[in-house]
């Protein structure tokens, strides 16, 4: 093992970081899609659509007591669970996607922990000022002002962070219903539970974690380099055109400076207490405020934009050798991204397909296998099949239920063959089934002695459902097991 | 970015371990302080833990923990709090006719439900799990009954059992050792089993079959009727179908009738309430054999 150096300390208190405000294209952009993505938040588990007197009315809801899943037009059931699945995978896949093609635009833009802490800055800043006088509330010693300031900003903070976790928890029930009983008290348990719990998380992660969860808690950051190369947009500090930087533009030998006036705006405005000049590193989410920020003192100094900017690292390298950097859709369409696309989209489709083709009405047919099969008093084979019916429809259905063998060459239903189908405590071989609704039944098979199905071991056997008042119908396939020899 | 230039920020001051792969080295950065103050409270709390609830192991059992959390506890009251939210619908259960419950689709399904479970503990031993019996244990999926199949004789039969000391109310019958205690030669007792074999429809000695009926007709037929169909009041199998609770062959038969069988079920009268053996006959009447 190789010594360290012994003044390394094993651990460091956070430096606070103040973001100074700043204003930009960037910063409108993440202004816009903040109050979108908020507003997404909040609103969903209030929009309303009328499914009928016996569903739910609010349009997105995860109802984890009944299993049901509802999102606008569509309801989930729990055997369906493959949709869920498939949308995490196009989750995963359009995180890739966006990573190749524009970096960490997902941390910069979207992810939760940036939009939250972009929000309780924006509330620190209205109470405690701008960087300059907040940097002097924190260097001074406890006063009445102070502790008042921090009392309004705690407080507004703890708001924000209820509303936070009071909108999750209508994403699990009737959202009005909920309210009125949060209000009175007569919520269940778990509701209050979550709230708590993601009031404490909203309020620590975005009032004092911040970029620590980000760098030290965070797992995407260090997965995504793998999805990015040399392609990939980040922000880049063009240092061939700003180096060596200096602040006296007027000293002797100002004319060998570079355009980097050193204002340190481009690390004031960084919410993750980055230079940007030091050049892409871990911690930069490239949110793109320090190119509002040097764009800003660019055009009051009067030299062009672009000192700080999104680029590939194509780019540096061609811009640093006197080339010219490659268009930016030549970056996005590589094969890298396209076969990520492809991917997302082929799962996509494919997921919209199902969603269109699955029935209103099936059934999942299980042989009982202990016994097998029983032998009745007049010699004949019967086989035992729990049969369990979904309706999915928010109307009572009449379903009926038939044999055929698995070619469906022959009908073994009724008075068509020798074969009976029954079923237990039903007269006939229709079953009514509630709402949203699934039944077990158990049906009967029964074979006379000396018949095929009776004397095979084994035979593969299709029983039918069909809607008695309609003309869909679905099929599942099963097997007869015969007497033993 | 192996060009970018040296980070001026803190992480990166503190140097490296000295450790390099391939060119990569790695930063010797301090960890985070609230990283380390999480790693206490875990500390602490995992402490507190231990003095709240049950943890560490002593000779016998472990420390109870101040806040008195027992899963034993946690069992039992989940137990009595099934028990009182069932108590509506089993009273109702024991107040029905038996013959109502079908006909009451809650009623129903809560017995079938409950009596699946009274099933699986009371009667699988024996009967199996999928209640398809066993040599001397009556398969309770087919059509054939001894003592009947509609749901008052299965709660009856449930309810206070066959042939046992227990309850004075036991179906109770008993078949004659025809051969052990010399009631049948030998030659009989071949002559009557070649005849049931004919009443069952199995290949058979027609001219010993001839000499038995009237065997069959003289030592038998009070009990299994004259044509051999068996007598429910009695327990007295049909020999004319194709179940067997001892087995149908020569040997069986043989074997039936020489030595006779004496199945026995107990009264459950004395081991499980009213309501749960409603539930069990409701859930065997509906396993498919009905009547």
């Amino acid at each position: 093992m190789s010594q360290t150096e012994p003044s390394a300390p094993l651990y460091a208190a956070r430096e606070p970081v103040f973001p100074r405000r700043v204003s930009g294209s960037f910063r409108t952009l993440k202004w816009w899609l903040m109050g979108l993505m908020l507003c997404i938040y909040y609103v969903t588990p209030w929009i309303r659509w009328d499914r009928g007197p016996t569903l739910p009315d609010q349009a997105v809801l995860l109802d984890l007591a009944n299993r049901r899943f509802f999102f606008f037009m569509i309801e989930i059931w729990p055997h369906e669970f493959y949709f869920v699945a498939g949308l995490l995978i196009m989750a995963g896949l359009g995180l890739f996607l966006f990573t190749s093609a524009l970096g960490r635009v997902w941390c910069g833009y979207a992810c939760p922990q940036t939009v939250w802490t972009d929000l309780y800055i924006l509330v620190e800043r209205w109470i405690d000022g701008d960087r300059n006088a907040r940097l002097r509330l924190w260097n001074q010693k406890w006063s009445l002002r102070k502790a008042w300031l921090r009392a309004v900003k705690w407080t507004l903070w703890l708001l924000i962070g209820l509303a936070t976790g009071g909108a999750w928890v209508f994403y699990y029930t009737d959202a009005p219903t909920l309210a009125v009983n949060l209000v009175h008290g007569t919520a269940p348990f778990a509701a209050y539970l979550w709230i708590g719990i993601l009031t404490a998380t909203t309020f620590v992660f975005g009032g004092f974690m911040r970029e620590q969860i980000c760098i030290y808690a965070c797992p995407w950051p260090r997965i995504q380099a793998a999805m990015m190369d040399e392609d990939t947009i980040t922000i880049g500090y063009r240092d061939w055109r700003g180096e060596p930087r200096g602040k006296h533009r007027k000293a002797e030998g100002a004319e060998a400076l570079g355009d980097c006036i050193d204002c340190m705006a481009c690390a004031n405005v960084c919410p993750m207490g980055i230079d940007i000049r030091d050049g892409q590193q871990m911690e930069c989410i490239t949110c793109g405020l320090c190119i509002d920020a040097c764009d800003e003192m660019m055009d009051k100094v009067g030299k062009p934009r672009g000192l700080v900017a999104y680029m590939a690292l194509k780019d540096e390298a061609a811009e640093r050798a006197g080339g010219h950097p490659t268009h930016i859709w030549k970056h996005m369409f590589r094969p890298r991204t396209l076969m990520y696309f492809t991917l997302w989209a082929g799962i996509g489709v494919a997921l919209v397909v199902a969603l269109f083709l699955r029935p209103p009405f099936d059934f999942k047919v299980s042989p009982v296998r202990n016994p097998q099969y029983v032998m009745l008093a007049d010699g004949s084979i019967r086989n035992t099949y729990e049969v369990r019916l979904r309706n999915k429809q928010p109307r009572e259905m009449t379903l009926e239920i038939s044999l055929t063998d698995h070619e469906d060459a022959h009908d073994f239903g009724g008075s068509h063959g020798a074969v009976q189908l029954t079923l237990e405590g039903r007269d006939a071989n229709v079953v009514t089934v509630a709402p949203d609704e699934t039944l077990t039944q158990r049906v009967y098979v029964t074979a006379p002695r000396g018949s095929d199905l009776a004397d095979e071991r084994r035979s593969d056997v299709r029983f039918w459902l069909r809607d008695v008042d309609g003309t869909k119908r679905v099929s599942a396939d099963s097997v007869f097991n015969g007497k033993d020899h | 970015m192996s060009k970018a230039p040296a980070k001026t920020t803190k992480p990166g001051d503190a140097g490296t371990t000295g450790h390099e792969w391939d060119g990569i080295e790695e930063f010797n950065n301090p960890l985070p302080r609230w990283w380390l103050w999480t790693f206490y409270i875990t500390i602490v709390w995992a402490i507190g833990y231990t003095i709240a609830y049950p943890a560490w192991p002593l000779l016998k059992g472990a420390t109870p923990g101040i806040l008195g959390a027992s899963t034993r506890a946690d069992v039992a009251a989940d137990i009595k709090r099934f028990a009182d939210a069932n108590a509506p619908i089993e009273a109702k259960l024991v107040a029905a006719d038996l013959t109502a419950i079908s006909a009451d689709p809650a009623l129903a399904s809560y017995a079938a439900n409950a009596g699946k479970a009274v099933f699986a503990t009371w009667c699988s031993q024996c009967h199996g799990a999928g209640a398809g019996g066993n040599v001397g244990y009556p398969n309770l999926l087919d059509n054939d009954w001894l003592w009947g199949g509609d749901i008052e004789a299965i709660h009856t039969t449930i309810a206070h059992g066959i042939r046992n000391t227990e309850d004075a109310d036991a179906r109770l019958s008993e078949m004659p050792k025809f051969g052990a205690d010399e009631l049948l030669e030998a030659a009989q007792i071949g002559e009557v089993v070649q005849y049931v074999l004919q009443l069952s429809g199995q290949t058979h000695d027609a001219a010993k079959a001839e000499a038995g009926a009237v065997v069959f007709a003289d030592n038998c037929a009070a009990c299994h009727a004259d044509d051999g169909t068996g007598n429910r009041d009695l327990g007295a199998p049909n020999l004319t179908d194709a179940i067997w609770l001892y087995g149908g062959d020569v040997a069986a038969l043989t074997e039936t009738v020489t030595n006779a069988r004496y199945g026995v079920m107990p009264s459950w009268t004395t081991r499980l309430s009213e309501a749960e053996i409603r539930s069990v006959a409701a859930y065997v009447h509906g396993l498919g054999g009905g009547e």
